[in-house]
């Protein structure tokens, strides 16, 4: 039985910090994971790739990997990101352009795609736009084309959208030699994906518990589990590093954007993860076990976006007296004042923070008098882009030419118009996708 | 004897997003909090404090195991991360209001509840990593 697998997540989002690469280094993990896209970054990597063909991956992948590269080619540390975005075989291009020129050799690079079926417009839904109309469309794919890149002796895969929890889980099915229809071990593997790939969210990032007890909230460290090959992990992090690991940070993560715990459903496996266990062992250190799972769904899950209009927005703040009554005062004259210029909106919406931005109707009325500030925040939709910029030239003009007083920007930006997306969500046939995956490899 | 304390005396929430959809999960910190939770937090309570904010159903989860109660909100993030006007288009303060639901407990959670601790107003005034503190006037202190 092999040992232990040791996986850090080192990347939880396209702009995360590379800081704390350096801690988790110093754990000797035997694999990192960057996992870079959120629901939506692939429409701003496509918006790179239509202005230049060689972008369209997360561009802080070569920050990353000059943390890396030297652990990768010193000690034999494997690299696994969806950092590829819409674009996988160009980031690989990067990699090897750069690396190459640095002299860099023993890098063996994997490229996996196939998940981008924009340009299948027989595989699309019918309740889907055409695809010309689309910006991206992707199948979430699940571990096995990385599987093949490790088998492969891959110690860098870069692909494209695989469900976030697979990037974790192809080391472990390839490392342990766990079999595809092993569910618990799948499910375990998931699980453990799941937990780091939001990296400092599993280590007390966003503790709605006692967040201001969490050690050294400057330094987060990212989370590194230790996974045995019965699926069994125990989840930590660096030790230098600040940040907690305990049963209510792990939970949180557990559950985080889960809809029904009892079938969180991947690619790969739908686990059950009510049936999950944590034990906190102390010393930032939680076992997780006990993960069941069943047979992964007959299609692959499908997102696609089109554009949605512009949208621009404007902050004005009001202080006391009557800072309330100044703010909806005020944005009721900027509505009218846009109207009066002729200029249609698809959309407008107006927030008050200090009395309800956030909750809106869900906030009760005010139990003690009047806020000592209010913040007034108005944004608006419009189909044209042009339009949309316009609009604030009409609410601008109410610092001098309104009644509310003291009409204050809350920033010094001016508002810039940008796109709105429509999200499409649906399913997908397995094999014509399956068949398009590919994997290469480059030697360097 | 019993008495009313509001949801966030007792536990606390974390949210998170996927389309339009936001998902309130409830930790309680105990079994004998996480029963009262399952009992009293209905759905349709959960409904009726988000009023307009959550436009679509709302279904709930029991999660015994990690003593949590999922809330999945359909259609409350006025249209989704990448087409919603709101500032909080992600959903990350949906927590929120949940907490303030009035929860009956007997005395004997209350007086534990009563314990829970809770962030000072400047939580690290007394650390000593604290940078900067003189460009922070306006900061109440």
């Amino acid at each position: 039985m092999a040992e232990p697998l040791r996986i850090a997540g080192g990347q939880g989002f396209y702009g995360d910090a590379t800081g704390p690469l350096a801690d988790v280094l110093d754990e000797s993990p035997d694999v990192v994971v960057l996992e870079a896209l959120a629901e939506l970054t692939l429409a701003i990597l496509a918006k790179d790739r239509a202005r230049d063909e060689t972008l369209g991956w997360t561009r802080d992948l070569p920050l990353y990997l000059m943390a890396l590269v030297p652990a990768m080619l010193e000690r034999g540390t494997t690299v696994i990101t969806n950092a590829g975005g819409i674009n996988p075989v160009a980031a690989a291009n990067m990699v090897v352009k750069a690396a190459g020129a640095m002299g860099v050799t023993g890098l063996r690079i994997a490229t996996v795609v196939g998940d981008d079926v924009r340009g299948r417009p027989d595989l699309l839904p019918d309740e889907f736009p055409s695809a010309d109309d689309l910006l991206f469309a992707n199948a979430y794919l699940g571990a096995r084309p990385i599987v093949e890149a490790l088998e492969a002796n891959a110690n860098l895969v870069i692909t494209g959208r695989v469900a976030d929890a697979a990037l974790f889980l192809a080391p472990l099915v390839h490392h342990h030699g766990w079999a595809w229809d092993d569910w618990e071990r799948l499910a375990a593997g998931t699980v453990v994906g799941h937990l780091l790939e939001c990296s400092g969210q599993a280590t007390g990032g966003n503790h709605a518990g006692q967040w201001w007890e969490v050690p050294q909230p400057w330094r987060f460290g990212f989370p590194i589990a230790d996974v045995a090959a019965d699926g069994t992990a125990v989840i930590g992090k660096p030790s230098a590093a600040g940040g907690r690991v305990d049963f209510d940070t792990v939970r949180q993560q557990l559950l985080y954007e889960v809809h029904d715990p009892s079938a969180y459903v991947t690619p790969d496996v739908v686990v059950d993860m009510t049936t999950v266990q944590l034990e906190d062992l102390g010393d930032d250190r939680v076992r997780v076990s006990g993960a069941t799972g069943r047979p992964a769904p007959a299609g692959y899950k499908l997102v696609a976006a089109e554009g949605g209009g512009y949208a621009a927005d404007l902050s004005v703040a009001f202080g006391w007296p009557d800072a309330e009554a100044k703010a909806r005062a005020a944005a009721d004259l900027a509505r009218k004042r846009i109207a009066e210029a002729g200029l249609e909106l698809d959309g407008w919406h107006v927030e008050l923070f200090g009395v309800n931005a956030l909750h809106g109707p869900a906030v009760p009325p005010l139990p003690d008098g009047q806020p000592s500030e209010v913040v007034l925040r108005m944004a608006w939709s419009t189909t044209d882009k042009d339009r949309c910029g316009q609009v604030a030239r009409h609410i601008i003009p109410l610092g001098l030419s309104g009644p509310p007083p003291a009409f204050t920007p809350a920033s010094r930006a001016r508002p810039r118009p940008s796109q709105l997306l429509r999200l499409h969500t649906g399913v997908v046939d397995r094999r014509p996708v399956d068949a398009a995956v590919a994997v290469s490899v480059v030697q360097l | 004897m019993t008495q009313q304390l509001p949801l966030g005396e007792l536990a606390f929430t974390r949210a998170g997003d996927k389309g339009d959809t936001s998902d309130v999960t409830v930790f309680a910190p105990d079994r004998a909090v996480y029963d009262i939770v399952v009992e009293q937090v209905t759905p349709e309570r959960v409904a009726a404090c988000y009023g307009e904010l959550v436009q679509g159903s709302v279904h709930r989860y029991e999660v015994p195991n990690v003593l949590a109660v999922k809330f999945v909100l359909e259609r409350a993030l006025g249209g989704g991360g990448p087409s919603s006007l709101r500032a909080d288009n992600l959903g990350k303060a949906m927590g929120g209001p949940i907490l303030r639901l009035s929860i009956t407990v007997p005395d004997e959670v209350a007086a534990q509840a009563s314990g829970r601790p809770r962030p000072s107003r400047d939580p690290y005034a007394e650390a000593a990593w604290v940078v900067e503190r003189a460009g922070s006037a306006h900061n109440g202190r």
